[in-house]
């Protein structure tokens, strides 16, 4: 194997990160002890540079040797300044499975130099101002693409200029031509946008660019990996350290060659620790606007929505976009939310007391777990409906209801318990309560234990409606 | 520069003939009743890794970079990228799926799923054996369906035989799902008889091999299935499903009897997953076992199912045979996230558009887990899976002259 191993999640212990750590147990870490702290580091849960000892010049040395252990397979790289500066890669593995993927896909909409002003900035604004709220997480666009059509190096400086008058958010220049990427540079020169893209013809001055202005590089060659990791072996021999892989993307028939090739690149990082391949991806769903000729603009914008699902999927960790428009682009950035969630919880919502619609004192009041798709489920299903109810939330440790049943995670006593800490009692005139139907089994002990009478349910929270109106007499 | 064409206009020239009509409406209330079954990954289950490379694989490696010894490089320094391909130790085991009059049936041709040596479309390490396989919904009574889906079927809700006809010819299924709605206690309790009628209606109509799917209450699918195994032996169906808290014994031995192949779905529980197969292969042959490990909604539980899957198709290939079948998935679940048929804000509009592209979202998301049966609703939406997993089996190569220069799009 690879003789700069890195980081691979298994076969490091916190035993070898403790070893490196100060071991003054000076919590100053937040953590009770350096140990506690070291196992926090192995699980990713916080950075080492929150131990502020290992500072100290005597301990520079063990630094040093732990930000090497703990390096990522995939680099980290910053794009952008500021609040709005925008971390891409980062990856651990390669599976969901093995670990929490690090920095969720950035994506970027883009502008180009011949764009009017006004629409420029509406734009940059309609990307600046994407915002979805999902399950307690607001999602939004990370990026600017500033491209140069025009072939017209002024006109290029003037759109980044606008562009960066406009937005905080980092910017992806591109254009080819090294001459008007200085100029787009020299526009905003400390904003450390992502320049795209060095390839086996411009990549000197490219380079010569990049160190100039401290921004990270693409380096792109098109299906052609040997060329791409030559680029990128050349760069870092030129001294050039931030940058990012563009394999192409293709769509159609192309979309074999250009899942192939960011699979092989994201399983030569994380299995084979080759630092060639260990940067982060670019892809670029806005290829599909190439094939547009007389095709409906909807079904380009469908393609181009598809295409970076399957990016964000494989291992893309930046994605240039063209289509804006809200149906469109939720169903990729709910995707890579998904994508990105910590694969070892049980997504549980606090639990407690919900209230639908204006209750009175004769309404139905219903339970169900804290497992966080049953609980949305059964919310959605009294909410679509428009009823008037009292849903209380059982803390079964993010269990659903059956297993939860089975795991005795949901039980009588914390029926019971939930039901006395909700007070729902003091808001109704009956005591009757609603169980989910795959609960059955705990109804008659939830009896016994509450004192209130137990009505058996639907199994199925879309049957409440029709169970509500067939069997609910307060 | 921008085109501003509002969507409503360019409806008319709409090259793929994906026909998405203004008034696609929503509230698919059947599949938020089909929908998430309960489930949960257990935080332990993830330290059991499959792990590609586990078997001793070498990975070919790039040689580092010179260190730079001052002055910088003044050519390209070539290298090579070597693909890491590798070797599994185990197969997917291959599920034929319906029977030509050959092979004791009668429908036109059948399909085979499974089959896979290698993570789904890792074409670079070797070709998929077969192609992932479309089955459409068809209902054997009026149900509640989204507007999206129903401007589409609206004019064969109630009759079966024309429903699947449609899906075949115009929609372009490899299969039909027959659901036997009709037969749940709570609905019309349809007779198992009922049920067989509906079936052989279907059967004249095409020639498409058939999933049978039954309406969820465990006793009664049990009657159901079991007169329709006796009515037709040798189709080859697909039996959807047989699931824990049934009789499980019972059921697959007049599956097997008759020659059909068994669904085996669990709730989002690897473990469960295996227990029920263990249970199978008692009585019927790994080549009659696809399973069915539940599909949850892009939005609500999507990452669960597919790293589910994802698992499960690592395992497999690693060598857990209990998990190595082809995989089904009911991707007509995608329709019960609210998002994809609620009216929401302007700026999120049209749901028309939204909502299929919900479904394909959540079927593509699955197709790179692995899964080899997709269940779905909307035709817009199996148009695009299908052109999807025929240019990924396609073979061909990126065409460079027309993609790589995208910065330059007039778009």
């Amino acid at each position: 194997m690879s003789e700069k191993k890195k980081a691979g999640l298994k076969e490091l212990s916190p035993i070898d990160v403790y070893k490196l750590l100060p071991k003054t147990n000076c919590k100053e870490c937040g953590q009770d002890n350096c140990m506690a702290f070291a196992t926090k580091i192995v699980n990713r849960e916080v950075e080492i540079d929150s131990c502020k000892p290992l500072f100290k010049p005597e301990n520079a040395k063990n630094y040093a040797k732990l930000q090497d252990l703990l390096k990522p397979a995939v680099k980290e790289i910053v794009v952008g300044v500021g609040e709005k500066a925008k971390k891409i890669g980062g990856k651990l593995v390669m599976y969901r499975h093995e670990f929490t993927y690090k920095n969720p896909t950035a994506i970027a909409i883009d502008v180009t130099d011949e764009m009017s002003e006004s629409e420029i900035v509406s734009r940059v604004q309609k990307t600046d101002n994407f915002s979805f709220e999902y399950i307690g997480n607001t999602l939004k666009l990370d990026m600017v693409a500033v491209r140069c059509t025009s072939e017209d190096a002024d006109k290029f400086k003037a759109a980044v200029k606008k562009v960066s008058e406009t937005t905080k958010l980092p910017m992806i220049l591109c254009t080819l031509n090294p001459a008007i990427a200085e100029a787009g540079l020299m526009a905003a020169p400390k904003a450390r946008p992502l320049l795209y893209a060095a390839t086996t013809s411009n990549w000197k001055d490219m380079a010569e660019l990049a160190l100039m202005y401290n921004c990270p590089v693409v380096a792109s060659a098109p299906n052609d990996l040997n060329a791409l990791v030559s680029l990128a072996k050349t760069l870092m021999a030129y001294g050039v350290t931030d940058i990012v892989l563009d394999p192409g993307t293709f769509p159609a028939e192309g979309l074999p060659d250009t899942i192939n090739n960011f699979t092989m690149l994201r399983r030569a990082a994380t299995k084979g620790g080759e630092e060639l391949a260990g940067l982060p991806l670019l892809g670029v769903p806005m290829v599909a606007w190439a094939d547009k000729g007389d095709t409906a603009d909807d079904l380009i914008k469908w393609r181009e929505a598809y295409i970076a699902s399957m990016l964000v999927v494989r291992y893309a960790d930046v994605l240039i976009l063209h289509g804006n428009d809200g149906w469109s682009l939720l169903p990729t950035t709910v995707l890579r939310q998904n994508i990105y969630t910590d694969p070892r919880k049980p997504v549980a919502v606090a639990p407690g007391l919900k209230v639908y619609g204006t209750p009175d004192e004769n309404s139905p009041v219903l339970f169900t777990s804290n497992f966080a798709l049953t609980f949305y489920t059964v919310a959605s299903d009294i909410e679509s409906n428009k009823l008037n109810a009292y849903l209380i939330v059982v803390d079964t440790e993010g269990s659903a209801i059956d297993s939860g049943v089975a795991g005795r995670k949901l039980t009588a006593e914390r029926v019971a318990d939930a039901i006395k800490a909700s007070g729902v009692e003091g808001k109704v005139k009956h005591k009757r309560i609603i169980s989910p139907g795959k609960a059955s089994r705990i109804s008659g002990e939830i009896e016994e234990l509450s004192g209130w009478k137990v009505q058996v349910g639907p199994r199925d929270s879309s049957e409440i409606p029709k169970y509500l109106i067939e069997k609910w007499q307060p | 520069m921008i085109s501003t064409t509002h969507h409503n206009t360019d409806k008319k020239k709409d090259a793929e003939g994906l026909q998405l009509s203004e008034d696609l409406l929503a509230a698919l209330a059947k599949f938020q009743t089909i929908e998430l079954e309960d489930f949960q990954l257990d935080a332990k289950e993830l330290e059991i890794i499959f792990e590609a490379g586990a078997a001793g694989q070498i990975m070919p490696k790039l040689k580092l970079p010179p260190a730079v010894t001052g002055g910088k490089p003044l050519n390209m320094i070539q290298t090579t990228f070597l693909p890491p391909i590798e070797t599994y130790p185990n197969k997917i085991t291959e599920v034929k799926l319906g029977a030509t009059k050959s092979e004791g049936g009668t429908r036109g041709r059948s399909l085979i799923i499974g089959g896979e040596v290698s993570p789904a479309f890792y074409t670079f390490e070797r070709p998929m054996p077969h192609k992932p396989v479309i089955t459409l919904d068809v209902f054997d009574m009026e149900v509640p369906l989204s507007k999206a889906v129903k401007m589409h079927v609206k004019d064969v809700v109630g009759d079966p035989a024309a429903w699947a006809k449609l899906a075949v010819e115009k929609f372009d299924a490899d299969m039909v799902t027959m659901h036997l709605i009709s037969v749940d206690p709570l609905l019309k309790d349809a007779t198992p008889k009922d049920a067989c009628k509906t079936i052989e209606k279907v059967l004249q109509a095409v020639d498409v091999p058939l999933v049978i799917g039954g309406c969820g209450d465990p006793v009664k699918d049990t009657a159901v299935f079991e007169e329709v195994c006796a009515q037709f032996p040798g189709e080859r169906f697909l039996i959807s499903s047989v699931t824990r808290d049934m009789d499980v014994e019972k059921c697959a031995k007049f599956i097997k009897k008759a020659g059909h192949a068994i669904l085996s779905f669990t709730p989002m529980d690897l473990n469960l997953a295996r227990e029920l197969n263990r249970r199978l292969y008692d009585y019927v042959a790994r080549e009659d076992i696809v399973m069915d490990l539940t599909t949850a909604a892009l939005g609500y539980g999507l990452d669960y199912a597919f790293t589910n899957m994802e698992r499960a198709r690592m395992g497999g290939l690693m060598g857990d045979s209990e998990l190595a079948h082809p995989m089904s998935s009911g991707t007509t679940n995608a329709w019960a996230a609210r998002e994809a048929w609620l009216k929401m804000g302007a700026e999120w509009e049209p749901r028309e558009l939204r909502g299929p592209l919900w479904e394909v979202t959540t079927a593509i998301t699955l197709l790179l887990a692995g899964v080899d049966l997709f269940m779905m609703m909307h035709p817009a939406a199996v148009k695009t899976l299908k052109d999807v997993t025929n240019f990924l089996t396609s073979g061909k190569k990126a065409d460079l002259s027309k993609y790589a220069n995208w910065v330059s799009i007039k778009a």
